[in-house]
């Protein structure tokens, strides 16, 4: 029997495929002068996917009964959930390529394979928005983990590029094998792979023991992937050994991609028995944020300290996550204050990373002193800058409150001792945050420009990525709706 | 003239936002544009004050100019916006000061200069306090409440004195972490109430039904602590005279005058009607940190060689008033806080413009370099001797109408708060009153009289020029106004504050019934 397809569905995967091989072949055919071009087919490609995505998200928005188009007995779905979320990826992937191109360009770099890997990775996190079974969810991972290994280790004659990559690898490599072994428990447990499958069993499972294992590897496993503490520490050299550009996609896209796995394998899997994931992932997230915050405090390179504010938010984003069993609504507001969490985020780091790469085309170097007086030599950049660092740190009228908001939110929703002690943990996180933050901001406005300094040339793609971010944490901070909206449409879908 | 109802109250919050985008498009040398267009945003959004006040309903004690739009509607979050006799006296002072601000810094702009970025800062500060003053949605309050901090943190941070940099940070750290923990206390009311929502008028109405006891409790706690910190109330105060003493004039005079009554007008507007029971059990202990806030303010002020930082004690020192007003739970007392917050901003806001322009002409606030400033600059010292005299309670003055009735209102606290605990309230208030006097003609006596010290003898000192003439003469005028005539101000207030304090006392009759009926029993 073959399988049903359902090309519109598939649409924006098609597209990117496409994109990809085209990408390939044009690096293969261009000459040397020409290949910058292959950007440009990059980045008509992922708005070209956007495309399909907005087609199909038409009818969530004109008729309220959005029918879910599932193939392959249901492990690839596209609901609200996947769309949103594909939608987020795409557009998070254009600004990265914004990101990149005169990084690229300018940097002694080879042009073609980079655009190839970084697409391939994208095609992986479009995948995982859809899959609905533990091998598709392994298999999206994957496609994720892999190209950013290389991508990472891209500036080939700095050694520490080199050890990011290797470092990244062996943990990655880990990381999944461990979680294969989870879920091949699951498996045996259950007898399906489908999460469908998983849920229905786990509803009258006879026995915790082994489920319990199961589900902590599985997750230990994810959390290496989101670089949640204890298994952060890949994060900060491979953050600081990479390019910028790669590593504003590995802290934001990649990472948003294990948790769009994690979502969906608790609340489409594992949801029946908080006992199994609700421990595990209320300890990584308290550890995350706080030792994130902690070491961000020390940190005296920008893209180090951002790599561990990274990790903090991340345990803001896991957070609402440890308590979604005992919320409402099957924990419909830990649904969305995850999904609300990770679009937020998306802008406001993006952006800062934005700003990074723009300062350090003058300055060439990462250390949060080359920021001093840029109040001064570039105000623009600086207010910018500015309005990023106090969106991370959460300070109205800048996205960033909002999705505090909603985590806040979610944990007083369910309520209990557990919950309540994380929203008390999360709160003095917030403020600790505000030292880091704040201690930048302090850089560029309180002190004195360098002697000689002068404001960076900045190349319109990075102009045009640092305004949509810009854009998108003013007016999601002024009318948060937005995005609300869409965490509301994406949490409807799974939790019902 | 009913479209402008509609749009009043939007317009009088949002116009600074539109001045301060006006303002980053246009060129950066053109600082007297700059300069023209923050004035005329700040003009227009008085003007829209006082066609409110003209358009106001003096009598019905009810809010009004509301404006109740959808918002953020997946937490249930509406922009609702109105004003009452409670938030309108605020509202307009705030509009007001923000000119003031601006005619000011006309030609002082401190270092490093740059009036563009200064400017927004200050209208930015302007959207904040309105829209917190506006408000009737707990979320929509907790946005604007925030929003002062960041351009009170520049402001502090990049125009302040030789230490801006910690008193900036103390500043904001000490606020966010109250902040923290009165948004933790909002979701609680939203989640624990018996209907779920963010509305502050219908929570106003619910009084903290379907809450227990302690929890409520627990829940005020949280917001007395945000609250707190903002007012300050002793022991939370120590970033106020810090944050006073390295802020640039008009910032001190911006936070004196109305960021400091964000907080007591939350303890006003949230605290105290929607928890009314959990108010009356903490209020003796509200009441007894106002009156320590009293003394020890007073006994600080005595300490100080700095005339900002003295100013800046004084200021929680008066703050203590307003909270043992607003601690009795009375009609009375809360009137005399809303009074006394006025007149608090009117005084001490022209104390610090005063100190600004002492600071200017001498290069120094240090009182024991200063004297005889009645000699050099007579203007100039004796509007520093009318101020002293309005702040330390004269009768005939603004200053008397926020202390006197204050007091008084101790003597007979609302509900069954004890009498005894707040009659030796008042009589320690009443000791504060007579320190004030002390450190204030001190203060006068050591800045103004005299002859000049040796440093300065030759110095030319300028009197009061035209700006400052410009800036001062509205504020001057008010304190001697609702000085003589303190019935313009209580006839705007006490409408709304009766209909709350009516609504609370019932409460707190019926909480109280069964617990009488087993007395006599």
């Amino acid at each position: 029997m073959n399988p049903v397809v359902d090309y519109h569905a598939l649409a924006p995967e098609i597209v990117l495929t496409t994109t990809i091989v085209v990408v390939l072949i044009a690096d293969l055919l261009f000459p040397e002068r020409a290949r910058w071009q292959t950007s440009r087919i990059a980045s008509i490609g992922v708005l070209g996917a956007l495309i399909p995505v907005l087609t199909l998200a038409s009818g969530v928005f004109t008729d309220n009964h959005f029918v879910p188009r599932s193939m392959f007995g249901g492990a690839y779905v596209v609901d609200e959930y996947a769309l949103v979320l594909k939608g987020f990826f795409l557009i998070a992937t254009y600004i990265v390529l914004l990101l990149s191109i005169d990084e690229i360009k300018e940097g002694d770099y080879y042009q073609g394979e980079f655009w190839y890997l970084l697409l391939s990775s994208v095609l992986g996190m479009l995948i995982m928005c859809s899959a609905r079974d533990l091998i598709s969810i392994f298999v999206a991972l994957e496609l994720i983990s892999i190209p950013t290994f290389v991508l990472a280790g891209w500036k080939k004659h700095n050694s520490k590029s080199n050890e990011a990559a290797i470092k990244y690898y062996l943990i990655g490599v880990i990381s999944s094998a461990v979680m294969l072994y989870g879920m091949s428990l699951i498996y045996g447990l259950s007898g399906t792979t489908m999460l469908r499958g998983i849920f229905a069993y786990l509803e009258h499972a006879p026995d915790l023991g082994l489920i319990l294992v199961a589900c902590f590897l599985t997750l230990v496993g994810f959390a290496f992937k989101i670089s949640a503490v204890p298994f952060h520490f890949w994060a900060p050299d491979t953050y600081e050994g990479a390019p910028t550009p790669v590593t504003a996609f590995l802290s934001v896209a990649s990472k948003a991609g294990g948790f769009v796995a994690l979502l969906t394998i608790v609340f489409v899997g594992l949801y029946p028995q908080p006992d199994g994931w609700q421990p595990v992932l209320w300890f990584l997230a308290a550890a995350s944020m706080t030792v994130g915050n902690l070491t961000a405090l020390r940190q005296t390179n920008i893209v180090r300290m951002l790599a561990y504010s990274s990790i903090a938010q991340g345990g803001f984003i896991l957070a609402p996550l440890a308590v979604a069993g005992s919320g409402s609504n099957n924990g419909r507001d830990s649904f969305q204050a995850v999904v609300i969490y990770i679009l937020i985020y998306g802008a406001m780091n993006l952006g800062a990373f934005a700003v990074v790469i723009a300062v350090a085309r003058r300055t060439r170097s990462g250390a949060i002193s080359s920021y001093s007086g840029l109040g001064v030599t570039s105000p623009a950049l600086a207010v910018i800058m500015t309005m990023f660092l106090f969106s991370l740190a959460g300070v109205p009228p800048l996205a960033g409150w909002f999705a505090k908001f909603v985590m806040f939110r979610s944990l007083l929703d369910a309520g209990g001792a557990w919950a309540v002690t994380l929203a008390i943990i999360a709160a003095v996180n917030s403020v600790i945050a505000f030292f880091y933050y704040g201690a930048v901001a302090r850089r560029m406005w309180f002190d004195a420009p360098a002697e000689g300094a002068t404001a960076p040339r900045i190349p319109a793609a990075l102009n045009l990525s640092i305004g949509l971010c810009v854009v998108a944490v003013v007016v999601v901070g002024i009318y948060p709706q937005v995005f609300a909206h869409l965490g509301d449409v994406a949490a409807r879908s799974i939790t019902g | 003239m009913n479209w402008f109802d509609d749009w009043a109250l939007p317009l009088g919050v949002f116009l600074p936002a539109v001045g301060m985008v006006l303002l980053f498009f246009i060129p950066k040398a053109n600082e007297t544009a700059h300069k023209v267009t923050a004035l005329l945003t700040t003009v227009a959004t008085f003007a829209v004050g006082v066609v409110i006040l003209c358009r106001f309903n003096y009598t019905s004690g009810r809010l009004q100019f509301t404006v109740n739009e959808q918002w953020i509607p997946v937490i249930h979050s509406r922009f609702h916006v109105a004003v009452d006799g409670i938030s309108l006296p605020l509202l307009v002072l705030s509009m007001f000061v923000c000119i003031l601000a601006v005619i000011y810094s006309w030609d002082h702009f401190p270092e490093p200069h740059n009036p563009r970025a200064f400017l927004a800062l200050i209208l930015l500060l302007e959207v904040g306090m309105n829209g917190t003053f506006a408000a009737q949605d707990l979320i929509l309050f907790f946005v604007f409440f925030e929003v002062v901090l960041l351009p009170m943190f520049f402001m502090i941070g990049v125009w302040g004195g030789p230490n801006r940099q910690y008193a900036s940070i103390k500043f904001f750290l000490f606020t966010l972490f109250g902040s923290a923990l009165m948004l933790v206390a909002f979701l609680a009311l939203y989640f624990l109430s018996k209907h779920p929502t963010f509305d502050m008028v219908r929570l106003a109405q619910m009084h903290g039904a379907g809450i227990a006891y302690g929890t409520q409790l627990l829940v005020f706690g949280g917001l007395f602590l945000g609250f707190a910190i903002k007012v300050p109330i002793w022991p939370f105060h120590t970033w106020l005279p810090d944050a006073h003493t390295e802020a640039p004039t008009v910032g001190s005079v911006l936070l004196a005058a109305i960021m400091l009554k964000l907080g007591t007008y939350g303890f006003v507007r949230i605290a105290i009607p929607f928890l009314p029971r959990a108010a009356q059990t903490w209020a003796p202990w509200i009441g007894l940190l106002a009156v320590i806030g009293i003394i020890y303010g007073s006994l600080c002020c005595l300490a100080q060689r700095d005339m900002k930082r003295l100013i800046a004690f004084s200021s929680v020192a008066h703050m203590g008033f307003v909270m043992l007003g607003i601690a009795t739970l009375t009609n009375f007392g809360i009137n005399a806080a809303i009074f006394g917050m006025v007149a608090h901003g009117l005084i001490t806001g022209m104390l610090f413009f005063v100190a600004g322009s002492i600071q200017e002409r001498y290069n120094t606030r240090e009182m024991s370099r200063l004297g005889g400033l009645l000699t050099q600059a007579p203007k100039l010292g004796w509007i520093l001797g009318f101020c002293a005299m309005a702040s330390l309670g004269l009768p005939g003055l603004a200053g008397f109408w926020g202390e006197f009735p204050a007091i008084l209102s101790a003597y007979a606290p609302a509900g069954n708060i004890s009498e005894v605990t707040f009659r030796v309230y008042m009589v320690v208030a009443a000791v504060g009153t007579v320190l004030a006097a002390g450190y204030l003609l001190w203060m006068f006596q050591k800045v103004a009289f005299g002859t000049p010290k040796d440093e300065f003898k030759d110095a030319h000192i300028h009197d009061v020029h035209g700006p400052e003439w410009i800036a001062w003469t509205p504020l001057l005028l008010l304190i001697v106004i609702f000085g003589i005539y303190p019935n313009f101000l209580f006839k705007i207030t006490d409408p709304a504050v009766t209909r709350e304090t009516r609504e609370v006392a019932v409460v707190l009759h019926i909480a109280n019934q069964p617990k009488t009926e087993a007395a006599t029993r």
